[in-house]
C-alpha cells in the first residue's frame, strides 16, 4: 500500500518499521474474515484491515490518538489470527505494538480506565502482589454484581469473576532453582518463571518440571528472571515491558554463559510469543540487541521442545476424549499448530478439534478484564464449539485461555503438559474428575 | 490530501446541496440505525475510502452499517425521498472499484448481515445473509459432504452479496458455472425501500428472468439482503495435477488440448514464473521454481474416472514436453496445491508494494498469442506483470506490479492495463470475466459496446432506479439521465451534444 511519510518521520526507527509493514499490505481484506472482532461486530474498523488503515492515517499525519482510534485499537485482541491469514506477510503484531505505544504516549484515557490499567500493570506482573490481589478478590467476589451497573467499573467485575474462588499456595517449584535430570543429563533448559501462572495454577510448572526431568532434561531457573513483559507490552507501557525483557535477557544470558542452555522453555504461550520477539523489541539497544536475538532464537514452547523427544510409553488407559484448544499465541503468534496435538495423540488421548479453532476465546492477556463484553461473547462462542465435540477434558497451552474457558464451562480445562505428565507417570491433573472406569 | 480519486477517472460531480445537508442526513441515519452503525468522524471513515482496488480513494458522506432488512429499506426510502446517492459495499475485496465511495453518497456496508439463515439439505440450498463469506457457506455444510461451487480466490473474505453483485467466478466455474448459475433466489431492497423476493429454492422461476439481470448488476439495481444458493455434493474423488512447462505457450497449448480431448476439469489454472515464485514464498508447498508456467488441473468425479483422466492429462502434458508432473495423493496435498493459487494475488504483495489486478477473457485458442503480446506490452510500459489465470475458461488475471509512491507508475500501470483489455477485445474476448466493470473498466466499455448497446443496458438501470441514486459512476462511462434516454435518438452511434458530461 502506498504510504506518505516524510524523511523526518522515517528517521524515527519505529515509524520506519511501521512503514515497512504498511507497504507490505495490499488491502486485499483476507484478514477481515478470520478476525474475531470483525466476525462478531461486522464493522471494518474492528478488523485488521480497518485498524491498519486507522494506524496508517494516525502515524502518517503524526496525530495524537483520538478516542475513536483508541476504541478500535483497544478492541484488538492481538490474537494475530490475521497474520496466519495474510498472504502478503504483513507483520501486524509489530504495527499494533507501535500503535499501542503511540496511544500510551499521546492519549489521555478517562480517569477510571487509566486507574484500571495502572492497577493491572502494577499488580499482574508481580507474583506476590498478584497473589495478594487474588486473596482479596476471593473475598470480594460476591460483590461483583455491584460493579456491573457502572460501565467504568465493569472491568473490576470481570476481574473478580475470573479470579479463582480459592487462592493457591506457592509451590516448591517457584522461584530460583535447579532441577536435576533423572538419569543421564540429555539437555539443559531454562524454564520461564512467570508471573500470573504460578499463582493461578502452580500445577503447570510442577508437571512441566516432572516431565522434563523424567526424560533427562535439567531445568534451571536463574536469579533475576521474571515476568516476560507481555501484559504491559500489550497495554503500550513500553518502558515497563522493556525493563522486564532486559532483566530476563540478562538472567538467561548468565545461564547460557555458565553451563550453556539448549533451550529457553515457556509453558505459557502468551509469554512465549513475546519472548520470541525480544530480538525485535530490544533491537535498538546496542547493549541488548544481539543477546536478545540469541534469547529469542533459543525460546521454545514446551510442546515444540517435547515433540522432538522420545516420551515414555503411556501408563494410563488410552482413549480419554480431549478437546484441544489452540491458544492464539501458540497457533498464530508462534505458528506452533501440530506439536501439541501430536503429543497428546501419541500419549493415547483421543484429540478432538472444535470448529472455528482459529478464533480467540477472548482471554488475550488483560482483554477479558478491559473488554469484558466482547470477551464474554467470544467465550460463549468458543465454549459452544468445544462442548459440541463432547470432550471429557479441554487441553490448552496458555493459562489465560484456561482461566477464560474454565470460567464458562463445567468441563475441566488443563494445560497440555499436565496431561502428558499424567500419561507418562505423573499424578492425575487437579480438577480432572473422571468416571472410575476411565481413570 | 483530500483522498480524491487519483489519475484520470472522472466521477459524477458531487451534489453540493446534499453535502450541505450532511448533519441532517447523518441524524436521520442515526434514527434508523442506532449505536455504532453510523460512522461520520473523518478518521473513522478513512478505512472505508477504498476497496480491493486501492488506486482510487474517496471519503463518503457517511458510512452506515445496518443489520436488518427493515433498516436497509428505511435507509433507501429516505435516500430516495431526499435524492441522496448510495454506494453498497460487502467485504470491500472487489478489484474493480465497485465499492468506491462518492463524496455525496452514503456508503452502505453490509458487514453486519453475517448469519446463515437456513440450511436445507433436502432441497440442497443454503439461504444466507449477504455479508456471509463465500467460504462460510461451504464451511456451514461441509460436515454433511456438501459445498458451494463458485470459489473466487478471495473466497475466505469476499461475501456472497458481493458475489451476486459481481457475478463472481472462481477456479471451479469451468465445470460448475459462475454465481449466476448457482443462485436460486434473492431478497432485494429497491431504491424506493420496497422489499421484493425473486426466485426461491428452485431453478428457473416463472416470468422474466429477473434473477439473471440482478446477478452481476454491480449494485446499480438494488441492495440484496438475502441470498439462496444451490449447494452440491462433494465429488467422490478430486485430485489435482501440477504440470510445469518450460514456456507459457506450451502450457497454453496443453490447456487447449485437454479441452479439445473432451475433458472438463473441475478447475484448470495457470500461473507464470513471477506468480509461482510469489505464491510459493507464502504457501511453501513445493511448486516447481524452474518452470516458466505452471498448470493446476483438477479432475473430479468417481475414482475410476478421475484415475483415467489423470492418465490422459499426463499423456497430453508429456507430449508437450512438460518438466514437472505431480498428482495429489491426499486431500491435504490437493488443498495445498490450491492454497498457493488462491493466495497468489496478495502474495504478489511480497514482491511489489502495489499491483493492479486485471480481469479479461479471451477465446482459449488466443492464449499463446495474447501471452506473447502481453510480454511485449510489459517491455513497452516498463512494468512487470505476473500472470495468474483461469486457463480453462480463458479468464486472464494479469497482475501489473507498480509502486504508487513512484511518480507516474500508477498512470503507466493503468495504461498497461487498458492495453491488455483492449487486446482481449481485439482477439474476440471481453473486458471482464468475473471482477466486474466498476470504475476500473468503465471507460473501456465503448470499446466493446456501441452507444445503442449501452443505451439499452442503461434503460434497464432506469427501470429499477430512475433517479440514478444507486452506485452512480460505476459500469457506465456516461450515465444518462433516464428521462433523456427515453426520448434520445441515437443515430449511427452518435449522441447529441457528445461533449456534455452525462452521469
Amino acid at each position: 500500500m502506498q504510504t506518505h511519510f516524510s524523511l523526518a518521520q522515517l528517521a524515527d526507527p519505529h515509524i520506519a518499521d511501521a512503514e515497512q509493514v504498511l507497504r507490505a499490505c495490499v488491502h486485499c481484506g483476507f484478514c477481515t474474515a478470520t478476525c474475531p472482532t470483525y466476525v462478531l461486530l461486522g464493522d471494518e474498523l474492528d478488523s485488521p484491515r480497518g485498524r491498519i488503515y486507522l494506524i496508517k492515517d494516525m502515524l502518517e499525519n503524526d496525530r495524537p490518538a483520538t478516542p475513536e482510534v483508541v476504541k478500535h485499537i483497544d478492541r484488538c485482541l492481538s490474537c494475530l489470527s490475521c497474520m496466519t491469514t495474510c498472504p502478503s506477510g504483513v507483520h501486524y503484531m509489530h504495527l499494533i505494538d507501535t500503535a499501542r505505544a503511540h496511544v500510551e504516549t499521546t492519549y489521555e484515557r478517562p480517569r477510571m480506565d487509566r486507574l484500571m490499567r495502572a492497577l493491572l500493570a502494577a499488580v499482574l506482573p508481580h507474583r506476590g502482589r498478584f497473589r495478594l490481589a487474588l486473596a482479596g478478590a476471593a473475598l470480594a467476589r460476591p460483590f461483583a454484581g455491584l460493579f456491573d451497573g457502572v460501565p467504568a467499573l465493569r472491568p473490576l467485575a470481570a476481574m473478580l469473576r475470573l479470579a479463582p474462588s480459592r487462592p493457591k499456595l506457592p509451590s516448591a517449584t517457584e522461584g530460583v532453582g535447579r532441577f536435576l535430570a533423572e538419569g543421564p543429563r540429555r539437555a539443559r533448559v531454562a524454564l520461564l518463571d512467570g508471573c500470573a501462572q504460578p499463582a493461578l495454577r502452580p500445577e503447570i510448572d510442577e508437571a512441566t518440571i516432572r516431565l522434563l526431568t523424567r526424560i533427562g532434561v535439567e531445568v534451571v531457573r536463574p536469579a533475576g528472571a521474571g515476568c516476560c513483559g507481555s501484559l504491559t507490552h500489550h497495554m503500550g507501557k513500553e518502558e515497563l515491558a522493556l525493563a522486564n525483557a532486559r532483566a530476563n535477557v540478562d538472567a538467561w544470558w548468565r545461564a547460557m554463559e555458565d553451563e550453556g542452555l539448549d533451550a529457553i522453555l515457556v509453558n505459557t504461550s502468551g509469554c512465549g510469543t513475546t519472548i520470541k520477539d525480544y530480538g525485535h523489541m530490544l533491537r535498538l539497544e546496542p547493549a541488548y540487541a544481539e543477546k536478545a536475538a540469541r534469547v529469542s532464537a533459543l525460546a521454545k514452547d514446551i510442546s515444540e521442545f517435547l515433540v522432538e523427544r522420545e516420551l515414555p510409553a503411556p501408563v494410563i488407559p488410552a482413549g480419554l476424549r480431549v478437546a484441544y484448544h489452540a491458544a492464539c499465541s501458540l497457533q498464530h503468534g508462534q505458528k506452533v499448530r501440530t506439536a501439541p496435538k501430536e503429543l497428546l495423540a501419541k500419549a493415547g488421548f483421543t484429540v478432538l478439534e472444535p470448529a472455528e479453532g482459529h478464533l480467540c476465546c477472548g482471554s488475550a492477556g488483560t482483554y477479558n478484564i478491559l473488554q469484558p463484553e466482547i470477551a464474554t461473547r467470544l467465550r460463549a462462542r468458543k465454549v459452544a464449539n468445544i462442548e459440541r465435540t463432547d470432550p471429557q477434558v479441554i487441553a490448552t497451552g496458555n493459562i489465560g485461555c484456561m482461566t477464560q474457558i474454565g470460567s464458562g464451562t463445567a468441563i475441566p480445562a488443563v494445560h497440555t503438559v499436565e496431561l502428558l505428565d499424567w500419561a507418562t507417570g505423573g499424578p492425575q491433573p487437579a480438577g480432572l474428575h473422571l468416571p472410575a472406569a476411565a481413570a | 490530501m483530500s483522498g480524491n480519486a487519483t489519475s484520470g477517472i472522472v466521477m459524477p460531480e458531487p451534489n453540493a446541496d446534499v453535502i450541505a445537508r450532511r448533519a441532517e442526513i447523518v441524524a436521520a441515519m442515526r434514527a434508523i440505525v442506532p449505536g455504532e452503525g453510523v460512522i461520520d468522524a473523518v478518521n473513522e471513515m478513512r478505512p472505508f475510502e477504498t476497496d480491493g482496488l486501492t488506486a482510487y480513494k474517496q471519503l463518503p458522506l457517511a458510512v452506515v452499517l445496518p443489520s436488518t432488512t427493515e433498516q436497509v429499506s428505511r435507509i433507501l426510502a429516505y435516500c430516495h425521498r431526499n435524492g441522496i446517492r448510495v454506494v453498497p459495499r460487502g467485504a470491500g475485496t472487489g478489484l474493480s472499484g465497485g465499492a468506491l465511495p462518492l463524496a455525496d453518497a452514503i456508503l452502505l456496508g453490509m458487514g453486519k448481515f453475517n448469519r446463515i439463515l437456513d440450511i436445507d439439505f433436502d432441497n440442497r440450498t443454503v439461504t444466507a445473509q449477504p455479508g456471509v463469506t463465500n467460504l462460510g457457506i461451504t464451511t456451514a455444510v461441509a460436515h454433511a459432504g456438501f459445498y458451494y461451487a463458485p470459489d473466487p480466490s478471495s473466497q475466505i473474505a469476499c461475501t456472497i452479496g458481493g458475489n451476486v453483485a459481481e457475478n463472481s467466478g472462481g477456479v471451479h466455474c469451468l465445470k460448475y458455472g459462475l454465481t449466476t448459475n448457482n443462485v436460486m433466489g434473492v431478497e432485494l431492497v429497491l431504491i424506493t425501500g420496497e422489499v421484493m423476493r425473486i426466485g426461491g429454492k428452485h431453478l428457473d422461476s416463472g416470468g422474466l428472468d429477473l434473477l439473471g439481470i440482478l446477478v452481476g448488476s454491480e449494485g446499480l439495481l438494488g441492495v440484496v439482503t438475502e441470498v439462496t444458493v444451490r449447494i452440491l455434493k462433494k465429488p467422490e474423488t478430486a485430485r489435482a495435477v501440477l504440470v510445469g512447462f518450460p514456456s507459457s505457450e506450451a502450457a497454453g497449448e496443453c490447456v487447449a488440448r485437454i479441452i479439445g480431448a473432451g475433458i472438463i476439469p473441475g478447475g484448470m489454472e495457470m500461473m507464470d514464473r513471477l506468480a509461482i515464485h510469489a505464491a510459493e514464498a507464502f504457501v511453501k508447498v513445493g511448486y516447481p521454481l524452474d518452470v516458466e508456467a505452471l498448470l493446476i488441473v483438477e479432475l473430479d468425479g468417481p475414482e475410476a474416472e478421475v484415475h483415467h483422466l489423470i492418465e490422459r492429462v499426463a499423456q497430453i502434458a508429456s507430449e508437450l514436453g512438460c518438466i514437472t508432473l505431480r498428482a495429489s495423493n491426499s486431500e491435504e496435498e490437493r488443498a495445498a496445491f490450491w492454497a498457493g493459487r488462491k493466495a497468489a494475488f496478495p502474495a504478489v504483495g511480497r514482491i511489489s508494494p502495489d499491483y493492479l489486478c486485471m480481469d479479461g477473457t479471451i477465446p482459449r485458442k488466443a492464449l499463446p498469442l495474447v501471452l506473447a503480446r502481453m510480454e511485449e506490452l510489459a517491455r513497452q510500459h516498463g512494468l512487470q506483470c505476473a500472470n495468474v489465470f483461469h486457463a480453462g475458461d480463458g479468464n486472464l488475471h494479469p497482475l501489473i506490479l507498480y509502486d504508487a509512491s513512484k511518480p507516474g507508475e500508477l498512470e503507466a500501470a493503468e495504461r498497461f492495463g487498458a492495453d491488455i483489455l483492449l487486446l482481449c477485445v481485439e482477439v474476440g474476448g471481453v473486458l471482464t470475466g468475473e471482477h466486474g466493470v466498476g470504475i476500473e473498466k468503465r471507460d473501456l466499455m465503448p470499446s466493446m459496446f456501441d452507444e445503442t448497446d449501452l443505451a439499452h443496458q442503461q434503460r434497464l438501470k432506469c427501470a429499477f432506479d430512475p433517479d440514478s441514486l444507486l452506485n452512480p459512476g460505476k459500469v457506465f462511462p456516461q450515465l444518462h439521465r433516464c428521462a433523456e434516454l427515453g426520448r434520445m435518438h441515437v443515430s449511427r452511434g452518435q449522441l447529441p451534444f457528445p461533449n456534455i458530461p452525462r452521469f
